[in-house]
């Protein structure tokens, strides 16, 4: 069954440990119009909720998920198809479908994740798309390349995409000499050199964000473009967040520090509150954070101002903001005269997961534009 | 990095971590080397189940094959810890502990009360818990509450292979005495587990699984089967939240509280024999601290009051099944 005019919405796989999630609802009607990056469907898994998206227009013809039941990855939950198809001709497609097994496919893919040996330590990377643009995503403080699920299979649809984790961060070495902005910076410089990555635009979230500025000041050569995602380095004022999670040594501390991340605060599940807790445990994780937050962010000041190193070379910048940002305030997204501003209503901090669909979209016209 | 590896790899590990950490960690206990210890049988055997394997070769001199007694070296482990060294001795299986009773429950577990906290015994005893494993009535009990009753002892039980790296690491650096309970049946199963050291805190139990309905808290080995059984009742409508409490002392009051006033419904699942177990232990401590939280009398799922069969039929029966779980969770829903 391979009609290209039918395609199948089948339960995806956000992460390396997803086997199965929940359809919690349908956002679109049977015949609905879609067009590529719509929101479809929710869904949730053991670690995050999320809204599953069209890669191709058409018409969603059945819906074949039902609310509230789990399925593995790959399911078939709905069809996206021309009106011209006969509905017999869909029928027959829903019966057909085979769900393929995942493991397989795994290995078909290679490795989800590889280790790049540069000198700062082993850092660890996602690798997706083949496209000739390269894409770099930089998480923020604490975080890791997972955070980037819902947008690095979408961005590695028209780019080649690499996402990293920080020294200190996700599974990379647990070690930075000299901790703060130009030291990590460097690190990130260090990692696009392992990789032969000669010029690339860069997307930083938070601390990324501050980061891709300082590497645009640093290595102009190498930036081609910015995205800065509720990002570190445009103004003085930050929350309590980063003192926060630091200090929390439990799931109890945890739990509403990370809500703080998010405008819809039950996105925070108990899987993503312990796996943050299982990184937090590793061995000189807590020191690293310690100094790291005390270089960049202490007294709850921003102690770096990247953006005026750029000496007004300023490289073309899409600035995104979630609205209800609680860590940095969507304010200083006015702060970087000559960038694209883009404030995103019904999202926090994390706007890339709560909008993921949004984000992706800008990204991708943004990148397009060079 | 982190990768799936066993229960068995996961404490191997931690012990190498710990060895190359600290240089006052040290390993002993009943062929955890080569049996005889001479030359030709080094690490030929790893302890009676492979744990040590490996170990003697990369860390010379550290570890440490004893005389088959053990109220000797568990004595010594108590004194070298008392003198500053950080000792795990594995006692093999648990049930051999009553020969050293007096160097547990009145030296180690009461120097540091007695001498006014100048003294500490940074020891850890490991040795196996547990039954299914055909191993009769003197190798397959599980003791954890006779520990549990001793201030000044620490008691850990993990379900896990990332459990018991984080809990082992942490036990070494703790300056008390813990006791280290490894269920034999768990060494092989695989969980992703970090290649690098992590301490898990104690007194934090694990939720692992969330559910608004009734509330099952165990603890090692039972911590599958009332997972087996959450996914039974799950088929019906009947979500369970399951509890691994990991440390028994100190034990986390307040998670177990917590889920015990959300869903109304208790099940305490101990795979120890009834009579003061930490089932019982749990069930007691709830009665008074959320009585009227409770929507129905709290059910204990326990080892009955017998020794371990050594009869295979008799011992599968003995063994706390999913099928008692579920059936004391309805059990609880109907009254």
């Amino acid at each position: 069954m391979t009609d290209s005019r039918i395609v199948p919405i089948v339960m995806p796989k956000w992460g390396l440990s997803m086997k199965e999630g929940k359809v919690t609802g349908w956002l679109l009607e049977d015949g609905s119009k879609i067009n590529p990056g719509d929101a479809i469907l929710e869904v949730e898994t053991d670690k995050i909720a999320g809204a599953v998206e069209a890669h191709e227009a058409g018409v969603l013809r059945r819906r074949v998920g039902q609310p509230d039941t789990v399925y593995p990855v790959k399911t078939l939950l709905g069809v996206i198809a021309d009106p011209s198809v006969p509905d017999t001709e869909i029928d027959a497609f829903v019966a057909a479908y085979v769900t393929p097994a995942a493991d397989e496919d795994e290995e078909d893919q290679g490795p989800k994740y590889e280790f790049a040996e540069t000198g700062a330590g082993s850092l660890r990377y996602a690798k997706r798309g083949a496209g000739d643009e390269t894409v770099v995503l930089i998480h923020g403080f604490g975080g890791d390349l997972d955070n980037w699920l819902f947008n690095i299979d979408a961005l590695g649809e028209t780019a080649t995409v690499y996402a990293l984790d920080l020294p200190g961060h996700g599974q990379s070495s647990k070690k930075l000499d000299n901790p703060g902005l130009a030291s990590i910076t460097e690190a990130l410089n260090a990692f696009m050199d392992a990789l032969s990555i000669g010029k690339a635009h860069l997307v930083g979230h938070s601390m990324g964000g501050a980061i891709a500025l300082q590497m645009a000041a640093q290595h102009p050569a190498k930036v081609k473009s910015l995205t800065l995602i509720c990002s570190a380095g445009l103004g003085p004022e930050i929350g309590s967040y980063v003192d926060e999670y630091v200090a929390a040594q439990g799931r109890k501390d945890l739990k509403p520090v990370l809500e703080q991340l998010f405008a819809d605060k039950s996105l925070v599940s108990r899987q993503l509150v312990d796996d943050v807790l299982k990184y937090k445990r590793l061995d000189g994780v807590e020191g690293l954070l310690k100094s790291l937050s005390q270089a960049l962010f202490a007294g709850r000041k921003q102690q770096d101002a990247p953006a005026a190193q750029l000496g007004g070379k300023l490289p073309r910048t899409l600035v995104i903001w979630g609205k209800e940002d609680q860590i940095i305030p969507a304010s200083h997204a006015a702060n970087l005269p000559g960038a694209q501003v883009h404030v995103i209503e019904g999202a926090g901090h994390m706007v890339f997961m709560e909008k993921a669909s949004d984000v992706n979209n800008l990204i991708k016209a943004h990148i397009a534009g060079s | 990095m982190s990768r799936k590896i066993s229960m068995r790899q996961a404490i191997n590990e931690a012990l190498d971590q710990e060895m190359a950490r600290d240089p006052n960690v040290i390993v002993m206990g009943e062929d955890i080397v080569g049996g005889a210890g001479g030359e030709g049988e080094e690490d030929a055997w790893g302890g009676v189940l492979g744990v040590t394997k490996g170990l003697h070769a990369k860390h010379k001199g550290k570890l440490l094959d004893t005389p088959l007694s053990e109220s000797a070296y568990i004595g010594a482990a108590i004194g070298a810890a008392a003198c500053g060294m950080r000792p795990v001795a594995e006692l093999m299986f648990l049930d051999f502990m009553g020969v050293c009773f007096d160097q547990i429950f009145n030296q180690a577990a009461k120097f540091k009360y007695m001498f006014g906290g100048k003294a500490e015994t940074p020891v850890v005893i490991r040795a196996m818990v547990g039954a299914g494993f055909r191993a009769a009535a003197q190798h397959s009990q599980m003791l954890t509450p006779l520990f549990v009753h001793i201030p000044g002892l620490k008691v850990v039980c993990p379900s896990n292979a990332y459990d018991a790296k984080g809990l082992l690491i942490q036990s070494i650096r703790d300056n008390d005495p813990v006791i280290f309970c490894e269920h034999k049946n768990l060494y092989g199963l695989e969980t992703e587990v970090p290649a690098e050291s992590y301490a898990i805190p104690f007194g934090e139990a694990n939720v692992v699984r969330d559910g608004k309905h009734a509330t099952i808290v165990t603890y090692g080995m039972m911590v599958h089967r009332a997972m087996d059984a959450a996914a039974a009742l799950s088929k019906q409508g009947v979500e369970c939240e399951v509890i691994d409490l990991r440390t028994l002392s100190p034990i986390d009051w307040d998670t177990v509280i917590d889920s015990a006033e959300r869903t109304g419904h208790v099940v305490c699942v101990d795979e120890a024999n009834p009579r003061c177990s930490i089932a019982a232990d749990v069930s007691a401590m709830l009665t008074q601290e959320c009585f009227k939280a409770l929507k129905g009398p709290i059910q204990m799922v326990t080892a009955p009051h017998t020794p371990v069969p050594f009869s295979p039929v008799l011992e599968d029966l003995y063994i706390p099944s999913a099928d008692a779980i579920a059936k004391a969770v309805t059990r609880s829903r109907s009254n």
